[in-house]
């Protein structure tokens, strides 16, 4: 299969900071890929560096095109949806405002309503909840929102920064189960940044691991679940 | 009718020119977080431009919409050459510096093209006075005016996509580039819609106090005031606090403190808001951890 997004020689910085010192990675089409190390590895600022929010040296591909230097927005419309750490909801809008939001960049309102119904399927408790503030649901909504976000924008890749943080062990599993649905149902591919590596690697094809800044080892997420040595080290589990 | 109602009356149409500056002033704020301390300045060298235009033979709503389309652009223009520089800084400071600076061009400027001498500025309503005197043609008229624009502007970002993006890009900058909005274009088009409504308010509030350079300086002050009181980040509650000191003004000039001092009021409730309760009535409390 290709690469739908190659990152090669990756360098980050925030100010004089070095953060990504020359990661490559490549996420295949329709599949998920994991990212995957410790607190400070770099997993997020990878994220942030492929959507054009930091600065970056090195080289970025989208569908074999450079995208590198770009602006976040220009890249987004791309179809990369970026659902950020800390979910990064418009708190004072409704959820369907918020909603709304995630389908600017399309043209027009074709099957506006369609995606809305779609969105609602994965997540019936979003449409109870369609007239609330974003800012007063739980946790576990706002991530379902900030998904669902993402998924109005109808995008091609998603990129999605810990979206187990800070939920309840059961409402976990259903996020992931859910994302693995979206993966197989909408064929979009999935960039996910965990650092609850069991779970992602349950749903992930790929894995690439991440120390200060470097890529540590990748390979078929079996191959990294079944290595003892990486689990102990770098996994934690 | 009782004559304090229509006190109360007559100082809500006059309230309706404070409302567009104070909502002008706060949407900026939301965009910036700092006031614009030149929005009124803005506003007189906009009643300036429909002045000549008038003068040059323009009919007067011909001249009203030409001089709206003018300071839209004139906004957008002054964000993306003026603010932009500054606002990847996050240095408040300098934006301050930079609004004083436009202040004082804008004022200078205004009186070198047209001179300091008071001019009369025309009102396309009817000169007769309504309700006993107490409220005349020109006062009736800008207050429908206001309502309308004030609606416009609610409907537009209630509405449309584009308003929606506004409202967004002003509360979550990142967040609004991840679902792929401009964000300096968003903040642009603020910049210009708050033109355009000071503009309405410099152009509805010349034939009451005379054409001058210095003439929004009052009013910039009743409108923060208004601004303040209604919540500095609540663009609604902004329009409730500038009809407020509209009828604030009339009622302690009259009652209370005589014309001389009513001005003062104005500046007793800035103070007051922001010892007592800075978020205003409307307003959010913002807590940041450090």
């Amino acid at each position: 299969m290709a690469a739908l997004l190659e990152a090669r020689e990756l360098h980050a910085f925030y100010g004089p900071t070095h953060v990504l010192h020359g990661v490559s990675f490549a996420i295949e089409a329709g599949g998920i890929t994991a990212l995957l190390g410790a607190n400070g590895a770099g997993k997020t600022t990878s994220l942030r560096a492929l959507c054009g929010m930091i600065a970056t040296r090195g080289e970025v591909l989208f569908d074999g095109r450079p995208v590198r230097g770009k602006a976040t927005e220009d890249i987004v419309r791309l179809g990369v949806a970026h659902v950020p750490e800390g979910r990064g909801t418009f708190a004072s809008l409704s959820v369907e405002e918020n909603l709304r939001l995630g389908a600017y960049t399309r043209k027009g309102r074709d099957g506006l309503d369609a995606d809305f119904e779609r969105v609602y399927r994965y997540f019936p408790r979003l449409k109870e909840r369609y007239r609330q503030q974003a800012g007063t649901l739980s946790g576990g909504e706002q991530q379902m929102l900030a998904v669902s976000r993402a998924l109005m924008m109808r995008p091609r890749l998603m990129l999605l920064d810990e979206p187990s943080f800070g939920l309840a062990p059961l409402l976990v599993q259903a996020i992931f189960d859910i994302l693995r649905a979206i993966n197989r149902d909408e064929k979009v591919a999935m960039l996910l940044v965990e650092q609850n590596a069991a779970q992602a690697l349950d749903i992930a094809d790929h894995a690439y691991v991440l120390e200060t800044g470097r890529v540590m080892m990748s390979g078929p997420s079996a191959e990294i679940r079944s290595d003892d040595a990486i689990r102990r080290s770098y996994l934690g589990y | 009718m009782d004559a304090f109602l229509l006190q109360v009356l007559s100082g809500l149409a006059t309230g309706g020119i404070y409302a567009s500056l104070a909502l002008a002033v706060v949407m900026i704020y939301k965009a910036t977080h700092v006031v614009n301390f030149a929005q009124g300045e803005m506003a007189m060298f906009s009643t300036y431009l429909a002045w000549q235009l008038i003068q040059w033979g323009m009919p007067y709503w011909g001249a009203f919409f030409l001089t709206l389309a003018i300071s839209f652009v004139g906004g957008v223009a002054i964000e993306r050459i003026v603010i932009r520089p500054f606002e990847s800084h996050e240095a408040e400071l300098s934006v301050v510096t930079v609004f004083i600076g436009l202040f004082l061009i804008l004022n200078s400027l205004a009186g070198w093209t047209w001179e300091y001498t008071l001019k009369s500025f025309p009102s396309p309503f009817p000169a007769e006075a309504y309700l006993g005197g107490y409220l005349s043609g020109h006062q009736a008229g800008l207050f429908a005016v206001v309502l309308v624009t004030l609606a416009i502007v609610y409907a537009f970002f209630r509405f449309t996509p584009l308003g929606l993006a506004m409202r967004a890009a002003a509360e979550n900058p990142d967040s609004s580039r991840l679902v792929g909005i401009r964000v300096g274009w968003m903040l642009a088009l603020g910049w210009g819609l708050a033109a355009a409504l000071g503009a309405v308010a410099g152009i509805m509030v010349a034939p009451l106090v005379f054409l001058e350079p210095n003439m929004m300086g009052f009013v910039l002050i009743y409108a923060f005031a208004g601004a303040l009181l209604g919540g500095i980040d609540n663009p609604w509650g902004a329009v409730i606090g500038g009809f407020a000191m509209g009828v604030l003004e009339n009622i302690m000039g009259v009652y209370v403190v005589g014309t001389e001092l009513k001005l003062t009021v104005a500046l007793v409730i800035i103070i007051g808001v922001l010892v007592v309760k800075p978020a205003g009535m409307f307003g959010r409390t913002v807590v940041t951890r450090v």
